[in-house]
């Protein structure tokens, strides 16, 4: 959509720029975390006494806090071994050379751009994204929008961000949360004034922010009552990661009438360990829907939830899962209803393949009061392979009698009669894979805006590539 | 008709199943030239589908003996997509669904694949209207996943709208008028003889005299314990119907007694 203004970017990159070739001491904090660390990163960003106190709070709590006892396995992640902080705008030139191969094709076959393509896989050095949406700024700014990162909010809009900040999500709310919160960087901060409708998808512009790709980033969205706001997150293309943690924290406050769509593809690299708590709390007659894909990294844990605070909000989930060899993807949301007539759906579709697995994790909570909720859960799950795995974990607690909740979950596997049946028409293996694994998705692929639609199928397609034999 | 063009040729055919002795097929012996329509039928079991399947290269199968020609051409080895864009098409006995999957989305990459063309989304669903306005059947499938939810009749119905489609030389239609109501059947059958030309040859399997009083065969044979015991013209499946194949199972024994 937004092609000749990005092509526009290269160029007004290069001339003002220079390109790439910037080399700058570079700041980052040592292994490992401890409180030094913490304090460091909060000094680096010559942050407000409160957020530092923030940090360190939550700093306390994560040591204290043990690993979660259920879920995927997370005993290969060694919190010593990472880099907390790297000073974005410092980040030293990696080689193109040392990017691996692999995300090079994938590259190539999304037909991504050179210089955005040196960029994802952190080549060169960051630049700063205002440019890009430069134009898109001066018409939020007339409408009272803020759209900023989340560094950046905290030093400009300190009364909007500690008024939210951390109350959606607080840092004892799990282990990883706690992390996200003593040494968070980056992520987006959205601010929609009462009765504004953004009516373009925030960051379909912004996917070459820096700030925003980065390991621990921290998301905070704010939509007053009446707004509305789609908010797309992260691209397609593989986010080649320098380490092996992604931990990041996204609350967002629905108010009264507003309506929130949060869209993620997420793509990080196979030996990624992406665990995200994202949360939405929707006051009376607010919609929020949770589009989430999860197609990279190692393990995923990520269970977006809407709180329903207020009669008649409604929340929406919608998650598709890709596991590949090696991967296991442990996703699915929450729902709390809190209120009466409170409304909710959650949709889950996960494909399997080769040695992935796919679990579903959910929970659906009615409180006491919250009488004639309505709330309906649908699990499909995919299995291209005899060893891909899935399974199911919905955990349902009513307590309250007049309530609708229906579950359903099935199982399917693509059957060798049916390849057979659509290669007898002339369709390769693959493509017949393709094809099954693409009908599949088809309902998130819709929600999506076109481009990022037409590259979640490019990246099905490379998945299911070599998949035959 | 001096010069015949011999379009496929099997000889001497020996299929099992990969984890049994038994063979399903036993030395089969079968040869239909270019313009053909050759019917086969023969008891449940006796092994039509199987040899209509390891025909289109069904990987569930394994050839021991034998060749399969196709166009002079040895297909064993090919994959059923290779054979498919050869020519080569089965209307299946019992259709697959597919679900999620459109059959404008399918039958445009099939379409493609055939004619080994680009063709735009919305040109193709042009095409693929004329297709299934010939068999009578609705526009709205062609947005329907494949045959996810027809009735048997439409599944049968929708096999020949793609044979109508992928235009192939040879076509065989595993028990196609099983199913199909009278008007259906009557619909089916023009469809099918609406292709017949010179080029183009048709392996009808079938148990049911019926559907040959609409497409009238050159050819009839009849199946039993994994092959070809008497073969005949179109008179052979009328005799058939009245008789029972106990007849022609009777003939054998009284054939090969010493
Ligand atoms: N995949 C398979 N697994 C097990 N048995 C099989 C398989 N395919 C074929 N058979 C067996 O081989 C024999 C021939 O089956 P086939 O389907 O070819 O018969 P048919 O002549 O088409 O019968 P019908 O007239 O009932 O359709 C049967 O005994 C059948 O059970
Ligand atoms: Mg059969």
């Amino acid at each position: 959509m937004a092609q000749p203004d990005i092509l526009n970017l290269d160029q007004d990159y290069k001339q003002k720029y220079g390109f790439y070739d910037e080399i700058k001491p570079v700041f980052q904090t040592e292994r490992g975390l401890t409180r030094r660390v913490v304090e460091e990163i909060s000094y680096q960003k010559n942050e407000p006494k409160w957020m530092r106190d923030f940090r360190l709070e939550a700093y306390e709590i994560f040591m204290s806090k043990p690993m979660p006892s259920w879920g995927p396995d997370l005993s290969r992640l060694d919190f010593d071994e990472i880099v907390y902080y790297i000073k974005p705008t410092e980040r030293q030139g990696r080689s193109w050379d040392e990017v691996p191969e692999d995300i090079k094709r994938t590259f190539d076959r999304l037909g991504i751009p050179e210089w955005e393509r040196k960029f994802l896989a952190g080549v060169g050095a960051q630049y700063d994204s205002e440019v890009v949406y430069h134009n898109l700024a001066k018409q939020w700014e007339e409408q009272g929008v803020i759209f900023v990162d989340t560094d950046t909010a905290v030093r400009e809009y300190p009364d909007l961000v500690k008024e939210y900040f951390g109350t959606v999500i607080p840092p004892n709310d799990n282990k990883f949360a706690a992390l996200n919160s003593a040494v968070w960087s980056g992520g987006s901060f959205v601010y929609v004034p009462a009765g504004v409708k953004v009516d373009i998808p925030l960051q379909a512009y912004f996917r070459i922010n820096a700030r925003n790709a980065g390991q621990f980033e921290r998301t905070l969205i704010i939509a007053e009552e009446g707004s509305f706001v789609h908010y797309v997150e992260g691209c397609t293309a593989p986010v080649y990661a320098e380490e092996a943690l992604h931990s990041a924290v996204v609350e967002i406050i629905v108010k009264r009438g507003a309506r929130v769509r949060y869209t993620t593809i997420q793509n990080w690299s196979k030996d990624v360990y992406n665990l995200v708590t994202k949360r939405a709390v929707a006051y009376g007659d607010s919609v929020m829907e949770w589009v989430d894909g999860n197609i990279g990294s190692r393990v995923t844990q990520k269970y977006p939830s809407v709180y329903l605070m207020e009669p008649g909000a409604r929340g929406e989930i919608l998650s598709v899962a890709f596991a590949g060899d090696g991967q296991h993807q442990d996703t699915g949301g929450k729902l709390i209803f809190a209120a009466p007539n409170t409304t909710g759906r959650i949709t889950s579709k996960s494909i399997s393949k080769g040695t992935g697995r796919a679990s579903y994790r959910g929970l659906v909570q009615v409180l006491e009061g919250a009488h004639h909720a309505k709330c309906n859960v649908e699990c499909d799950a995919l299995l291209l392979d005899e060893d891909a795995k899935t399974d199911t974990y919905p955990y349902i607690e009513i307590n309250e009698k007049e309530v609708t909740i229906g579950h359903e979950a099935r199982v399917s596997k693509v059957s060798d009669e049916q390849i057979f049946y659509l290669q007898s028409r002339g369709l390769k293996k693959d493509e017949a894979l393709t094809l099954i694994v693409s009908g599949f998705i088809e309902p998130l692929a819709k929600q999506l805006p076109m481009e990022y639609a037409v590259e979640l199928n490019r990246l099905i397609e490379l998945e299911m590539e070599g998949s035959v034999g | 008709m001096t010069e015949k063009t011999p379009l496929l040729e099997v000889r001497n055919l020996w299929v099992k199943l990969p984890d049994e002795e038994e063979a399903i097929i036993r030395g089969l012996n079968l040869t239909i030239n270019a313009g053909e329509v050759h019917a086969l039928m023969g008891p449940n079991g006796s092994g039509k589908s199987t040899l209509a399947k390891v025909l289109s290269g069904h990987p569930g199968y394994e050839v021991t003996d034998g060749e399969v020609l196709f166009r002079g051409e040895d297909i064993l080895e090919l994959e059923p997509d290779d054979r498919a864009r050869m020519g080569l098409f089965l209307a299946f006995q019992y259709p697959m669904e597919v679900p999620g999957v459109t059959i404008a989305n399918f039958l445009r990459l099939a379409y493609q694949r055939r004619f080994d063309t680009e063709v735009k989304y919305t040109e193709f669903y042009k095409i693929l209207l004329q297709h299934l306005k010939k068999l009578e059947m609705d526009p709205s499938f062609a947005g329907r996943p494949v045959n996810e939810g027809f009735s048997g009749g439409e599944k049968k119905r929708f096999e020949i709208v793609q044979l109508s489609l992928l235009e192939p030389l040879l076509a065989v239609l595993d028990e196609t008028d099983s199913g199909l109501d009278i008007d259906a059947l009557k619909i089916v059958s023009n469809g099918v003889n609406a292709m017949r030309s010179p080029e183009r040859s048709f392996l009808v399997i079938t148990h049911y005299q019926r559907i040959l009083n609409y497409i009238t065969p050159d050819y009839v044979h009849v199946m039993v314990e994994g092959r070809i015991v008497r073969s005949g013209g179109p008179e052979l499946a009328l005799q058939l119907e009245e008789k029972g194949y106990d007849w022609v199972r009777g003939e054998l024994a009284g054939a090969t007694a010493p």
